[in-house]
């Protein structure tokens, strides 16, 4: 099966450029990146193509780029399939460009032991029509007390390890995971967070928190848990991602990590790029999310970050609670927000507000964390996989959580405007979603 | 966090259907309530206190939380204006059997009340609570965030103490961070165009009060210095998860009032607390019981007539609503 993809307006990440041109795929490849005005039939005949098992695709000017890979995907199985499902996740996926979902551990059970990770692996493959990757716990029930079977889990098809949001506050513990990571050549993923500081906390301080009377956590807490993670790379040599940085307080301490060496890379979250604490307004839990929202000093501060490429990835953090763990006050509900339909669009929001170009953004969507991860995707180059997104930045729509394809619905952009729609998914050249 | 659906020309000069907190009332609005409650005051105390304002309504209070002083004035101002009151001890009952608190919120909806009187250990419920009930709602204290009431009764005592509610040096002291009592205040007190100073250790008053407009002193002499009106916060030890003083001994002799200290502000500087008391902790018990200095026995009495002009005002708008919908 050949594909042409012409009159596209090309998001390459890797050569950071926008322009118009279209795209060759050959069973599920990418073979070539053409200029624009390619003629189809002139380009069949002079690569020998066989024109009836030919599909040419116009994209009317709009974006193709490679398909997000999305690293920290909660999906609820095993445990809280009412919430989530891989069938449903994957839906949500595609319809939100997202055609890698490397899903998180933090279920119940966790996904700790590789019986485990393969009863997941065949859900994911049975189910979802994206690519799924799994990670595995980093410490046992991730409660930080004994490493899980990280070489076994690995080659059960782990691609990362990581405690989610639980941080391995032993440090002794922490060490040694690392160093035993270090020695399979796993990549690490942690939560930079002091855990005693923030135990409790509801919302970041400052004039809000304390107006709204919410126990507070102090931005401090996200630097102090990476400077401690930092020093333990010195010690050990491990491959690290951390999972959200959230404040402008931590990139410092990134930025000379990253200059001495260390094999670091860090994410953050959408919601920390398109939000900020005054969202929660009348203690609207739907905008409860860990770490908390932080202040639009910070938000703007992790906004130039990601331009820099400091903070190398953008995740969704997709995080599924039904109506009744948020129907609660603030301090009690349920902390997380879904986002692999709204990621896109609400990473339009960054574009349309000058912050960050398309190529700079699917660098940190698609390029980053496949490189990362070391997956050949994320990219916009012969012989990469045809997993793309075809996009319309600008079309307008307001959002309506019950049109969401996930099974929970707890997405903080409910009701508001937003510009950039999702019209096809292509993974490995299959499509997987279409805009009707 | 005012209520979309608040009637918007109310008879009252009160434009709210529920009292969850001090920050959506305008200044028009507090003084509405104040020279309300004064002819409550009046009312109060004549020998047979009796009105028919809430007559034929139904008042429920919910404590989430104990209260006896809070409750006991919710329920002699509902009884006094002829409602029919009811009390709920709700940490009691289904809460510990697993009932969220919108689901009694539903319940107690279906029984018609007309007031719901609230306090909840979390901030932020009793709005939440607000938004799934037909009857007007008022907060008695969510968590750390506000207790409306009780900053409606200090501005009663302080503006019957000293003759009016503005340009006046007011020093809220000690524990701050814990009080949904501090930020009732200084929001309403700010609103009146008072000066407010916060006083206490760093750990029970952070630095981004300073946000709202109050000045913060780690230091009580300096903080009271020509203060009109001292507002002592109970020490909340139990909201406090450890460390924040490091005795109670060493917080007396630092931050507790008594004489000395009071020196420092003007000489008709006035006492106040919220009660329950910690006398030797947070006040010395000589001063606390001194009536030349001390009000809190007015806070108590000034207690019961604020709630009941605030229970009136929402009754009328209720009844406003209500003959307006059912034209």
């Amino acid at each position: 099966m050949t594909l042409l993809f012409i009159n596209a307006r090309l998001i390459d990440p890797e050569a950071g450029t926008d322009s118009l041109g279209a795209l060759l795929v050959q069973d599920g490849t990418i073979t070539e990146v053409l200029p624009a005005g390619t003629e189809p039939g002139q380009l069949f005949r002079a690569r020998n193509i066989d024109t009836n098992s030919v599909e040419i695709i116009d994209c009317d000017g709009k974006c193709l780029a490679p398909g997000i890979v999305d690293i920290g995907v909660k999906v609820c199985e095993p445990g809280e399939r009412h919430k989530e499902s891989y069938k449903t996740a994957g839906l949500a996926a595609a319809a939100g460009g997202v055609t890698t979902i490397v899903t998180r551990p933090d279920t119940a059970p966790a996904i700790d032991s590789p019986e485990t990770l393969e009863f997941v692996t065949r859900r994911a493959q049975a189910d979802a029509p994206v690519h799924v990757l799994p990670m595995a716990a980093l410490t046992k029930g991730r409660d930080g007390r004994e490493m899980t079977e990280i070489g076994f889990l690995m080659d059960a098809g782990a691609v990362a390890f990581s405690d989610c949001d639980h941080v391995v506050s032993n440090t002794k513990v922490f060490s040694r995971a690392l160093t035993y990571a270090r020695s399979c050549g796993a990549l690490v993923i942690a939560h930079p967070q002091e855990p005693l500081l923030s135990a409790g906390a509801a919302a970041t301080s400052g004039k809000f928190a304390a107006l709204r009377g919410l126990p507070a956590v102090s931005p401090m807490a996200e630097r102090m848990g990476l400077d401690r993670d930092i020093a333990l790379l010195e010690m050990t040599g491990a491959k690290y991602h951390a999972d959200q940085i959230t404040t402008a307080r931590a990139l410092p301490a990134l930025e000379r990590a990253k200059a001495n060496g260390l094999d670091i890379t860090a994410g953050t979250s959408i919601h920390h790029l398109t939000l900020n604490e005054l969202d929660v307004a009348d203690y609207r839990t739907f905008f409860k999310v860990k770490p908390p929202l932080r202040s639009e000093d910070d938000r703007l501060a992790v906004a130039e970050a990601v331009r820099t490429g400091l903070i190398d990835t953008i995740s969704s953090m997709h995080t599924p609670q039904d109506e009744e763990s948020k129907r609660l006050p603030f301090e009690e509900a349920a902390a997380g927000a879904v986002a692999l339909e709204t990621l896109l669009p609400a990473a339009m929001r960054l574009y349309h507000a000058d912050l960050l170009d398309l190529p700079t953004l699917f660098r940190a969507l698609a390029l980053n964390p496949a490189k990362r991860l070391g997956l050949a995707s994320g990219r916009l180059a012969a012989g990469a996989p045809a997993d793309l997104v075809l996009f319309d930045p600008d079309m307008p729509f307001v959002m309506d959580r019950f049109q969401l394809k996930s099974k929970s619905q707890n997405t903080p952009y409910d009701g508001q405007r937003m510009q950039g729609r999702v019209l096809a998914t292509y993974v490995t050249g299959a499509p997987v979603y279409r805009r009707d | 966090m005012s209520s979309p659906t608040s009637p918007p020309l109310s008879p009252t000069g009160f434009g709210h259907r529920h009292l969850l907190g001090i920050e959506p009332l305008k200044p028009h609005e507090i003084t509405a309530i104040l020279d309300l409650a004064d002819s409550y005051v009046d009312l109060n105390r004549r020998p047979e206190k009796h009105s028919d304002a809430l007559a034929g309504l139904t008042q429920i209070n919910m404590f989430f939380e104990n209260s006896t002083r809070t409750q006991a004035s919710f329920e002699i101002a509902g009884k006094r204006l002829g409602a029919d009151v009811m009390n709920m001890a709700m940490q009691a009952s289904s809460i510990k059997k697993g009932e969220t608190l919108i689901d009694t919120a539903m319940t107690l909806n279906a029984m018609h009340p007309d007031l719901l009187v609230v306090r909840h250990p979390h901030s932020g419920a009793v709005d939440l609570l607000a938004q799934k009930v037909n009857c007007a709602v008022l907060n008695a204290g969510d968590g750390r965030h506000e207790h409306p009431t009780q900053a409606l009764l200090d501005a009663l005592t302080i503006r019957r103490a000293k003759g009016r509610l503005h340009r006046l040096n007011i020093a809220i002291c000690g524990d701050v961070a814990h009080s949904r009592v501090a930020r009732s205040n200084l929001i309403l007190l700010g609103k009146m165009e008072n000066r407010i100073r916060l006083i206490g250790p760093p750990t029970l008053v952070p630095g981004q009060f300073a946000e709202f407009g109050a000045e913060i002193y780690d230091d009580m002499r300096e903080g009271l210095k020509d203060v009109d009106v001292v507002m002592m916060l109970r020490l909340q030890k139990e909201r406090m998860d450890g460390g924040f003083i490091p005795s109670e001994r060493e917080y007396f002799h630092r931050y507790g009032l008594d004489a000395e200290k009071l020196s420092h502000a003007k000489p008709d500087a006035i006492v106040m607390h919220p009660g329950p008391m910690n006398r030797g902790v947070e006040i010395d018990g000589t001063l606390a019981d001194d009536i030349n200095r001390s009000v809190i026995q007015e806070q108590v009495e000034m207690g019961v007539a604020v709630r009941m002009a605030a229970m009136d005002l929402l009754a009328q708008n209720l009844r406003a609503e209500r003959s307006a919908t059912a034209d």
